[in-house]
């Protein structure tokens, strides 16, 4: 059975105010969608829903894999929300090592094994080869997004949650990005990105967000 | 899940992680007892393991808001609310981490701060003994009121006094304990095996509850 996610009228709110409803979508295996909409429509909700963090007040979320289909979607996913999930205090690399044995899955054949736990090949596709050994303090905005990102990299997910994953990284540095969203979908991931920025996905599908009413 | 409890050891020893913080707390409080009494040499020791047990329930409480605001302000939680290991079990690991970077040293620097407080060798002993058992169970308990507490900014006052009601037994029977080893007629090993049940039932119920506050408030 190929793999695939289905979303089926998935609708939230946060109090008592509804942020939207009724959201049916399905990704095949190296799909992409890509959700737009100003500020305040719901994106960044529309995420934590999908992540399992923010619950939904209607709809089913589906991870069709022919596989276990008691465990929760959540955990065949990778969530790259606004903050950063590093800690200051350690180096990057300690960083990464942690993720990477924290939700790293028996049966992972894409994230490396060995003594780094693909962490230094992890930081070179970021970008950041050679600067696992400081603190994660000491990096710049953008250095310290591409950090982040390189935790979707040691661990295998095959769905990537990402929340404006391009927030203060420069021109090339989106390149990068897009080509490590391809990379993804090439082996099969299904990508879901929130963005302002313009980021370039051969034939993702596309969510706009408009507050209440919502156009799929 | 080791990687998570050596993870959090290394952050609280490093700069700002505040593992020193509960120490020194410890013994400023237990160091300014004698100076408060007056040269009183029986009366210190006599309210030495109170003392000694009041100064340690309060140095534990210090640092107890930040273990999961800590993880909720970078974004940790989220990722690791996720996983597929159960929250309980990610939350019991945190909490010995805490206990061994903040519960464990406060037991290890108890026989110095004995003898500041003219105790004996056997009720140091003795006091060091229901520390090691009735520690834990400060953490764990805190550890719900830290997760009651995470989405709130400063909850630090409110943490301490939403646990302090539910670790006074701990107190109760720690303190007990400790004299019952040197006053004659009074048993040690029932206070000391009450002690150790509040232990291993909040080794359950912390967790457990912790988890649940966590989960609710992720939203």
């Amino acid at each position: 059975m190929p793999f695939r996610l289905r979303v089926d009228g998935l609708g939230a709110s946060r109090g008592e105010d509804p942020i939207f409803r009724d959201i049916s979508l399905i990704l095949d295996a190296g799909g992409a969608l890509l959700v737009t909409g100003r500020n305040g429509t719901g994106k960044s909700t529309f995420l934590r829903t999908l992540a399992g963090l923010h619950p939904a007040d209607s709809g089913t979320i589906v991870i069709e894999d022919g596989g276990d289909a008691t465990a929760p979607p959540r955990e065949s996913l990778h969530y790259l929300g606004h903050r950063n999930a590093m800690k200051r205090d350690l180096t990057v690399e300690e960083n990464l090592l942690f993720w990477s044995r924290l939700t790293k899955t028996a049966g992972d054949t894409v994230g490396r094994i060995d003594a780094t736990d693909g962490t230094v090949e992890a930081l070179e596709s970021v970008g950041l080869g050679g600067l696992g050994h400081l603190p994660f303090g000491y990096l710049s905005a953008g250095q310290q997004r591409r950090a982040a990102l390189a935790r979707l990299l040691v661990a295998h997910r095959p769905v990537w949650l990402m929340d404006e994953p391009t927030a203060a990284l420069d021109t090339a540095s989106e390149r990068m990005v897009e080509a490590l969203i391809a990379g993804h979908r090439s082996i099969g991931g299904i990508v879901i990105a929130a963005t302002h920025q313009a980021l370039d996905l051969p034939g993702a599908q596309t969510l706009t967000m408009a507050g209440f009413a919502v156009t799929a | 899940m080791m990687a998570l409890y050596f993870r959090d050891l290394k952050l609280a020893t490093r700069a700002g992680g505040g593992a020193l913080t509960g120490i020194l707390f410890f013994m400023a409080v237990v160091a300014v007892v004698p100076f408060g009494l007056g040269p009183d040499l029986k009366l210190l020791a006599r309210v030495g393991p109170a003392m000694l047990w009041i100064g340690a329930l309060l140095a534990s409480l210090l640092g107890l808001e930040r273990l999961f605001q800590a993880e909720r302000e970078d974004g940790s939680l989220d990722v690791m609310l996720m996983q597929d290991t159960p929250l309980v079990f990610t939350v019991f690991i945190k909490c010995l981490a805490h206990w061994t970077a903040s519960g464990l040293p406060l037991v290890l620097v108890t026989p110095l701060l004995g003898l500041f407080l003219n105790m004996e060798p056997r009720a140091i002993g003795a006091t060091m003994l229901t520390l090691l058992a009735g520690t834990p169970a400060i953490t764990l308990i805190g550890a719900m009121g830290a997760a009651v507490a995470v989405a709130l900014p400063r909850g630090g006052l409110l943490v301490s006094i939403l646990v302090l009601p539910l670790v006074v037994p701990v107190l109760i029977f720690g303190v007990s304990a400790a004299y019952a080893a040197v006053e004659d007629p009074a048993p040690f090993l029932p206070p000391f095996l009450i002690l150790t049940a509040i232990t291993l039932f909040f080794a359950v119920i912390g967790p457990t509850a912790a988890a649940v506050a966590l989960r609710a408030a992720s939203e």
